[in-house]
């Protein structure tokens, strides 16, 4: 073992009741050194991160295997030791920020909690501490940074204020657990630079969790892949992204997109053209003088960040949040602001598929309830006829006709978001409204429910409004693209023009700011750019 | 002093005050309306056997009944809110001469039994929490749960059994008077006290075991976990304040159910407060007595209501302090 080893865990064995969760799994990292950890949701990753400071979720227990920090055990400690550990040797960097600081205290009351519970240093030097770690991450204000609640500071200041918190204590290791899959890209840019530079100063060893190889690829020296619990592969970063051994691996590097634009087989003839809608809720216009189009048969991706609008542009579409002013038709005829105003027809257009499916399906009906319900309103089907349509529809979101009498909690959540995808094909719509759909899901799942996606289109003569943070989707799969930016659409045209020749200032941040895979990537950005 | 000038919590109060004073109205016009369908009404009731028809008719026009409703109620209001709740019909006095000892009275004892139960159950409820699933959390759970689902009355008679009549050590009735002293005001109100108590702490414990175990799951627990905070302390200082609120309106709407929802146990002690009171004043239709109970009860419920509220909104930053800054 040489001196600068920092975590050695060798062939760990996890196991809640009736499951495993990590099987035979050993990582190491040394000093001044980002070990990334990449997988799916489920894959183990969170569960392994957390067991190099010993912590397991309640029922799980390590069974088999070794965990070394800074050259101490800690499989034989006991609780009072693995608190001192955990106080002194490593830091935990959690995916949402928001979440992981407690809402009752003072920033620099959490970020300095470590050290004031060593009552070592007086008040006036712990602040003074925080102070200058909220310069060091490029926090406004320093001075009064910490003042705040957490309430009152943004995700990406929050996250920073988080990388402040990990290095108080001066750690030997600092987990990062997707520490920037909650922002948007642009601020992603900034804090993914900041770790790295934090990571080379603090000379200190890192584990970086993250389900996006791109991002990975940017932060890591060396790449594990995990998938079910198991080490599928490992190595260093090159190897890893430019000669993937195993098959998965080479799927999720094959994943990140060659770049090909999806083609165009849209007709010119308009389907739905909205001019100058101005949507908001009270006070606030969350839409402002918001016009796009697209023909039947084609993907029109609205891209931009959180807060940009896009959910509200496409519930004024469905007529959920009406527009204030402006116009919305569908061919040549107008649709009323409110859902309530429109036809029958009008409303079986227009179907809505949203983020989250364990939110939109009730978990009290099976599967034939939930799809067989607009088969019965919109089309007045029932037994055989109903029954009939009820396995086309399986069939072509590809899940076999037995899971019609399951409840949504036995499916998987792309499962889930295909039986959503039926529920809104059984009213036989002509536009498709998919609100991030597939944010939720793994990378590679993602990818089989754009191409289901593409199929319907052909098959259905669907046209769909695609709204996704995801700039790499909307390239891959739409043929007309939208940027929106504080409610406004501030460029529009066909996707491959968008990215190739953006014409506005933001559309060109946004396009720099998606990982990439490439070596240098990330330092290639200057410290003002971003 | 601008303290919570810009806040979010000046506006509160400013709504809540106000929609509290348009129930009070609201409440009052209810009480009256109710009072003026009883059968029979206070010209009979004070009349009793004697009454003629000519006695009761009298007897109304003296004392305004024979007026249209809307009448007597505004007529009532306007003296109300110059503080002359009228007289008693039963003897005679100002109502208010008879509420305010009373009142005093069921306050000592809803304060007496408060200042020991909420810090109690509180306490009890978070050492339930924090030894989650052992025996102490158990054991506690179990006795909670025995004086909960026991009639209030019956824990009375049980601790007059066997404190007042088999042991002797306090007396079995608690009748006062303010003059007393106060080892006899100890030694009357410790067995009401002590009842209440019982009856009173099962609820304000479980909610905050429950509250406490429902703020452990969030993410900044886990984060605290990671830093090294021993469960204790992150138990008492990350997961408790943010388990006030509920914590806080358990503890208020316990005031509200020890000032005015203890008729029972004023009955068994005979002990002279409002609840007994009011019974008594609706049994001889003594309705400006009814009223004025009536409108306090309500006062008093609103009030600890929007204390609830307030202090919930207070210790919670989030409601507390304006979004700024980004």
């Amino acid at each position: 073992m040489s001196g600068n080893r920092i975590l050695s865990i060798d062939n760990l064995r996890v196991e809640a009741r009736s499951s495993v969760l990590l099987d035979d799994v050993s990582i190491h990292v040394d000093r001044g050194e980002v070990l990334g950890i990449i997988g799916e949701s489920g894959a183990g990753k969170s569960t392994l991160a957390l067991s190099s400071i010993m912590l397991f979720k309640a029922g799980c227990v390590p069974t088999a295997g070794s965990i070394e920090l800074c050259g101490q055990s800690l499989m034989e400690m006991g609780t009072a030791e693995l608190e001192t550990i955990r106080r002194t040797k490593a830091s935990y960097v959690a995916q949402s920020a928001a979440a992981a600081f407690n809402p009752f205290y003072r920033l620099e009351d959490q970020v300095t909690e470590i050290p004031a519970m060593a009552q070592k240093l007086t008040s006036a030097q712990r602040r003074r501490m925080a102070v200058e770690l909220f310069e060091e991450l490029q926090l406004p204000d320093p001075e009064n940074f910490g003042r705040r609640y957490p309430h009152q500071v943004s995700g990406g200041q929050l996250q920073r204020a988080m990388i402040a918190m990990a290095l108080i204590n001066q750690p030997d290791l600092i987990i990062f657990d997707e520490p920037t899959t909650a922002l948007d890209v642009t601020t992603q840019i900034e804090v993914l630079r900041l770790i790295k530079k934090v990571a080379r100063t603090h000379n200190c060893g890192a584990l970086y969790i993250s389900h996006d190889l791109a991002v990975v690829s940017q932060m890591a020296d060396r790449i594990v892949v995990m998938r079910n619990g198991k080490m599928v592969e490992q190595g260093t970063t090159r190897q890893l992204v430019d000669k993937p051994q195993t098959e998965y691996a080479q799927r999720l590097v094959a994943n990140q997109g060659d770049g090909t634009y999806a083609s165009s087989n849209g007709n010119d003839t308009t389907l739905l053209d909205v001019s100058n809608v101005d949507v908001g809720y009270g006070g606030v216009a969350a839409v402002k003088d918001a016009s796009i189009r697209f023909g039947s048969g084609a993907v029109l991706a609205l891209v931009g960040e959180s807060g940009s609008g896009k959910t509200t542009l496409a519930r004024s579409i469905a007529g959920l949040q009406p527009a204030r002013t402006g116009q919305i038709r569908m061919r040549d005829s107008l649709l009323a602001p409110v859902v309530e105003g429109r036809s029958f027809d009008q409303r079986r257009l227009i179907q809505y598929i949203h983020q989250l499916p364990d939110l939109a399906l009730n978990p009290r009906q099976t599967i034939r309830d939930i799809i067989g319900r607009p088969l019965t309103y919109f089309h007045g089907l029932r037994g055989g006829a109903a029954d009939q349509r009820l396995r086309e529809l399986m069939e072509s979101i590809e899940l076999p006709a037995a899971y019609l009498d399951r409840y949504p909690a036995s499916l998987s959540g792309g499962q889930k978001q295909r039986v959503c995808i039926a529920r809104s094909l059984a009213a036989k719509p002509d536009i498709l409204i998919c609100d991030e759909i597939t944010s939720a899901l793994d990378p590679l799942v993602e990818e089989s429910i754009v191409k289901l996606l593409t199929r319907l289109i052909e098959d259905e003569g669907l046209s769909i409004l695609f709204i996704t943070h995801n700039l790499g989707l909307a390239l891959r799969f739409s043929h007309m693209t939208a940027v929106m930016q504080a409610g406004r659409i501030v460029e529009q045209g066909e996707t491959r023009s968008v990215f190739e020749t953006p014409q506005s200032d933001y559309t060109r941040s946004l396009i720099r700011a998606v990982p990439q895979l490439r070596e240098g990537w990330l330092d290639g950005f200057s410290s003002n750019a971003a | 002093m601008t303290l919570f000038a810009n806040s979010p919590v000046k506006s509160f109060v400013v709504t809540r005050v106000a929609s509290g004073l348009v129930s009070i109205f609201f409440i009052s016009f209810l009480v009256f309306l109710g009072t003026s369908m009883l059968p029979g009404d206070a010209a009979n009731a004070l009349l009793g056997q004697n009454a003629t028809p000519e006695t009761v008719l009298a007897l109304r026009t003296e004392l305004g009944l024979d007026q249209p409703l809307p009448v007597r109620y505004f007529h009532w209001l306007g003296n109300a809110l110059h503080g002359d709740f009228g007289t008693s019909l039963s003897n005679s006095q100002p109502v208010i001469n008879l509420l305010v000892p009373r009142l005093i009275n069921s306050l000592i004892l809803a304060f007496s039994a408060a200042a020991i139960v909420l810090p109690l159950a509180v306490g009890v409820g978070l050492l339930a929490a924090i030894n989650r699933g052992k025996a102490i959390d158990t054991a506690t759970g179990s006795i909670s749960a025995i004086f909960l689902s026991m009639p209030s009355f019956l824990i009375g008679y049980l601790l007059v059994f066997i404190f007042a009549v088999k042991l002797g050590l306090f007396p079995p009735l608690s009748m006062v008077r303010s003059s007393a002293s106060l080892p006899t005001w100890i030694s009357a109100l410790t067995l009401p006290v002590l009842t209440l108590v019982l009856v009173a702490q099962a609820h304000v414990m479980k909610l905050t075991r429950a509250a406490v175990l429902g703020v452990m799951s969030s993410d900044y627990i886990l984060m605290a976990e990671t830093k090294g905070i021993p469960r204790n302390r992150i138990i008492l200082k990350h997961a408790l304040p943010n388990a006030l609120s509920p914590i806080v309106s358990i503890c208020m709407i316990t005031m509200a159910y020890l000032i005015v929802d203890v008729v029972v146990i004023e009955a068994v002690f005979n002990y002279p407060g409002m609840g007994k009171l009011m019974v008594d004043a609706v049994a001889y239709r003594d309705i400006p007595m009814v009223l004025a109970c009536g409108v306090l009860f309500s006062t008093i419920f609103i009030s600890l209501n929007f204390t609830a509220d307030l202090l919930a909104m207070l210790v919670n930053p989030r409601q507390r302090l304006p979004k700024k800054g980004n």
